[in-house]
This record gives structure tokens, C-alpha cells and sequence, in this order.
């Protein structure tokens, strides 16, 4: 969809929330929800950064990583695309106590859902770097720089482009994936219209406010991603030459 | 002791059968996400009017949360007068989630095949059911089915959400089997090890299966 079809929305989206702020029947679940809605969002922007971290350092150690720091970085990603994110949060919150280690809920939610999404992350970033054409690298050696030099001022800016919208999709995978984090005892927008819901039996207007938050949520990362992709791509030729 | 080889094994012919009912949620889930999922892109590709409709409705489900949806169609739909068994509305929700998935790629392969295709059978005077049918879709989907079968991956890790509605699938049984003695780490484990070995198991068959297209359209 286009950029105006997703304002659009967003702005009914909101509209419609106003509205309903304004209704006896559904203001009085406003105050929970948003209080919920908030811890979503920090969960959210804490686990992206973890899995931005994650993905870069993961993607680059599969691609240029001597070979150990490899291996670890292969197995980091296919354990945690390979296994259930839910399955991930259950096992860091129940089973890694009896190890000895007992983690807060926000960390341990922080902690799953930005390892992985970082693991997704790993393969853009390893995607977007090889898809910088290899006449790059011939240049940079033409040139005298380092490896270091090269992937620094060259590759890794263009392939920053490259990168911008897989990683808005993931962003948006790892907000929705916070909902998760509701079965291991943090009261976030899904904790609390579930309690909500438990106590006042008003299901229809809890789960629409929620699902109506969560889409305002994810329209501002995309709309954000797409803004963001069109300032970095500014002075980038257009489209991809062979 | 950490990790207790006797309970594993006890507890290990549960989990198993708790694993063919999310075997069964993963399958029948994907059979409707693919049915779902063309019949939008189709509906999405056949006029302005009904493809805006649709494209923002894939835009509303895949930007919503599957457990909010999950929840959504198991505790709301009541009250609409629809009632829904614990399996089936999970199912529903799996397969319409993932269904707008599929629409996108199906639009990819659709709008893949060449134009002069469709000219081709207008001027051999097919019907457009039997062109949809015979000619377009045919080459439409061979290209795309790698990218499917990552969602029917996809699909499968999402099915421990069904524990949340309380579904017997894997991940309910473990966490069942947990608070009843209360060593969470043996289920926890053997559920995360299931789920890493069926997904690596599919993804090398997923890479089986493109390899296969791909040589049969490279000859």
C-alpha cells in the first residue's frame, strides 16, 4: 500500500479511538489499555534495539567472522529461528531458574523476543551486505583500503538502504510477538485486556480498543520506515544497477 | 540435580502426542491459509473498488497481533452468537493470519506471469475461469512455493499460541505437565528441541523442493 493509503488509515484508526474515548462504554477500559498499550511499546523499543545488535554483529560474524565466531553465529541463528518464540520466553522464564539464573520478566521478554528477531535480522543484514554489487569491493581494493575501511565506509552504507524495509517488517513481527509476552506475567496490552476481560465479562469493546492500539502501533512503524528509507536513500541512484 | 533423564523419558510419550495435535492445528491451518490466501489475491487483483477493500483488510490482519485475533475469535465471537471449539477457532485464526500472508505472495506469482499470457489465451478465445485455471495459474505457483513453505514454517512455530485458549498442543502439555511437578526445564526443553527438529527438518525440505524447480525451469 501506498504511503497516502497508510496515512489514511492511520488516521481513521485514530479517529475511531477518539471516538470511542468519548463513549460511556468503552472510556472505561481507556486508562488500563494505555497503561498496558505503554508497556508494549518499551518492550518493543528495547527488543529492537537488542535485535538490531544481535542481527548486525550475528550477520556480519556469518559472513566475515573467523571461523569459530562462525559457527557460534550459525547456531545462534538457526536455534532461535528454529524453535517457537513462545517456547524461547517459556524457557527463559521457567526453565533457566533451575539453572540458577532468575531474570526479571521485562528482561527475560527483552531478551527473547530481541534474540529472536536479531536471529531474523542476521539474514537481512547478511542479504542486504551481499547485495552490494562486488565492483564495490574491487573498487575499495583498487583504492588500498582495509577490509575494515571498506565494510565501514562503503558496503555497509549502501547496504543500510538495503536493509530498511526487511527491517521494518521485522519491527512490526516484534511488536505483534509482544503479545506473547503476557503468558509470562507482564501486564502489557494483551495482559491486561485478557484481566479486563476476565473481570468484566465486556469482551467485544476490550478486544476491539486492543486491536485497534496495536494497528495504530505498527502503521506508525511502517509509515516511520518508509519516511526513513526515503531520507537515507536520498542521492542514491534509484533502483538497483546489475 | 539439573536435568532428570527418568521423568524425560516418562514424559516424553505425552509430549509425542501432544505433538500430532500440533501437527494436525499446523496442517489444517496452511490448507486454509493457502485456500484463503488466493481467493483474496484473486479478489484483490479483480477491480479498485473490492482490491482496496481487501488489500486493507490483509493490511488490518497482518499488522494486528495473532494472539489478540486468537483471543478475538474465541472470546468475542460468543457473543456474536458464534461459538467456537478451543482447536477450531485456533485453527481459524492460524489460517486466516497466515492466509494474508499467502494473498501477498500469490500476487507476487500472479502479477510474475507475463503479460502476453493472458493475450495469448484471448486470442484462443479460452473463457477466463479456464485461463485463470489452466494457463496463469500453473506457472504462477511453482515460483513461489519456496516462499509458501516458509510460511508454512512460520505457521507451524506460532501453533504454541493455541496454548493460550488452552489447546492440548505441545506447549499446553508442557506447561500442564510442568506445574504438576513443578520441573518446568525437561518439558520446556523437549518441546523447544521438537519444534528445532521439525523446523530444521521441513526447511531442508523446503530447500529439496527448490532445488527441484529450479532445475526443472532452468532446462
Amino acid at each position: 500500500m501506498g504511503t497516502f493509503s497508510l496515512g489514511a488509515m492511520l488516521v481513521a484508526a485514530l479517529i475511531t479511538l477518539a471516538a470511542l474515548a468519548t463513549s460511556h462504554t468503552f472510556s472505561v477500559f481507556f486508562p488500563g489499555l494505555l497503561q498496558g498499550a505503554w508497556l508494549t511499546v518499551q518492550i518493543a523499543v528495547c527488543g529492537s534495539l537488542l535485535a538490531v545488535i544481535m542481527g548486525t554483529v550475528s550477520g556480519l560474524a556469518k559472513l566475515y567472522g573467523p571461523g569459530p565466531l562462525r559457527w557460534l553465529a550459525v547456531t545462534y541463528i538457526e536455534i532461535f529461528r528454529g524453535t517457537s518464540a513462545l517456547v524461547q520466553l517459556f524457557w527463559l522464564f521457567f526453565a533457566l531458574p533451575l539453572f540458577g539464573i532468575s531474570l526479571e520478566p521485562f528482561t527475560v521478554a527483552v531478551l527473547g523476543l530481541g534474540l529472536n528477531v536479531g536471529a531474523y535480522g542476521a539474514e537481512v543484514v547478511r542479504g542486504a551486505v551481499q547485495s552490494v554489487s562486488r565492483s564495490q569491493w574491487e573498487a575499495t581494493i583498487a583504492l588500498n583500503m582495509t577490509r575494515v575501511q571498506a565494510l565501514r565506509r562503503i558496503i555497509l552504507p549502501q547496504a543500510f538502504i538495503a536493509m530498511i524495509p526487511p527491517w521494518g517488517n521485522l519491527f512490526i513481527e516484534l511488536l505483534k510477538s509482544t503479545a506473547l509476552v503476557s503468558l509470562i506475567t507482564l501486564s502489557d496490552l494483551a495482559f491486561m485486556a485478557q484481566e479486563m476481560n476476565q473481570t468484566t465479562m465486556r469482551t467485544i469493546p476490550i478486544f476491539t480498543l486492543v486491536l485497534l492500539m496495536y494497528l495504530v502501533m505498527s502503521l506508525c512503524i511502517t509509515i516511520g520506515m518508509k519516511r526513513l528509507e526515503k531520507i537515507a536513500s536520498k542521492g542514491m541512484p534509484r533502483g538497483r544497477s546489475a | 540435580m539439573i536435568w532428570d533423564w527418568d521423568y524425560t523419558f516418562e514424559i516424553l510419550p505425552v509430549l509425542a502426542q501432544a505433538a500430532i495435535v500440533t501437527i494436525e492445528a499446523t496442517a489444517i491451518g496452511f490448507v486454509l491459509a493457502l485456500v484463503l490466501g488466493l481467493i483474496l489475491a484473486i479478489l484483490r487483483m479483480s477491480g479498485p473498488k473490492v482490491g482496496w477493500c481487501v488489500s486493507v483488510f490483509i493490511e488490518f490482519i497482518r499488522s494486528t497481533p495473532l494472539l489478540i485475533q486468537i483471543f478475538f475469535l474465541y472470546f468475542v465471537f460468543p457473543s456474536f452468537g458464534v461459538t467456537l471449539d478451543a482447536f477450531v477457532a485456533g485453527v481459524i485464526a492460524l489460517g486466516l493470519h497466515y492466509g494474508c500472508y499467502c494473498a501477498e505472495v500469490y500476487r507476487a506469482g500472479l502479477e510474475g506471469v507475463h503479460r502476453g499470457q493472458w493475450e495469448a489465451c484471448t486470442a484462443l478465445n479460452l473463457s477466463s475461469l479456464n485461463t485463470f485455471k489452466n494457463i496463469i495459474l500453473p506457472q504462477a505457483i511453482p515460483p513461489i512455493v519456496p516462499v509458501l513453505g516458509n510460511y508454512l514454517v512460520a505457521l507451524f512455530k506460532e501453533t504454541p499460541l493455541l496454548s493460550a485458549i488452552a489447546v492440548m498442543e505441545m506447549m499446553q502439555t508442557a506447561k500442564i505437565l510442568g506445574s504438576e511437578t513443578f520441573r518446568y526445564t525437561e518439558p520446556i526443553t523437549l518441546v523447544g528441541i521438537a519444534f528445532l527438529i521439525m523446523s530444521l527438518v521441513s526447511a531442508a525440505l523446503i530447500r529439496l523442493v527448490e532445488r527441484r524447480l529450479n532445475l526443472r525451469s532452468a532446462k
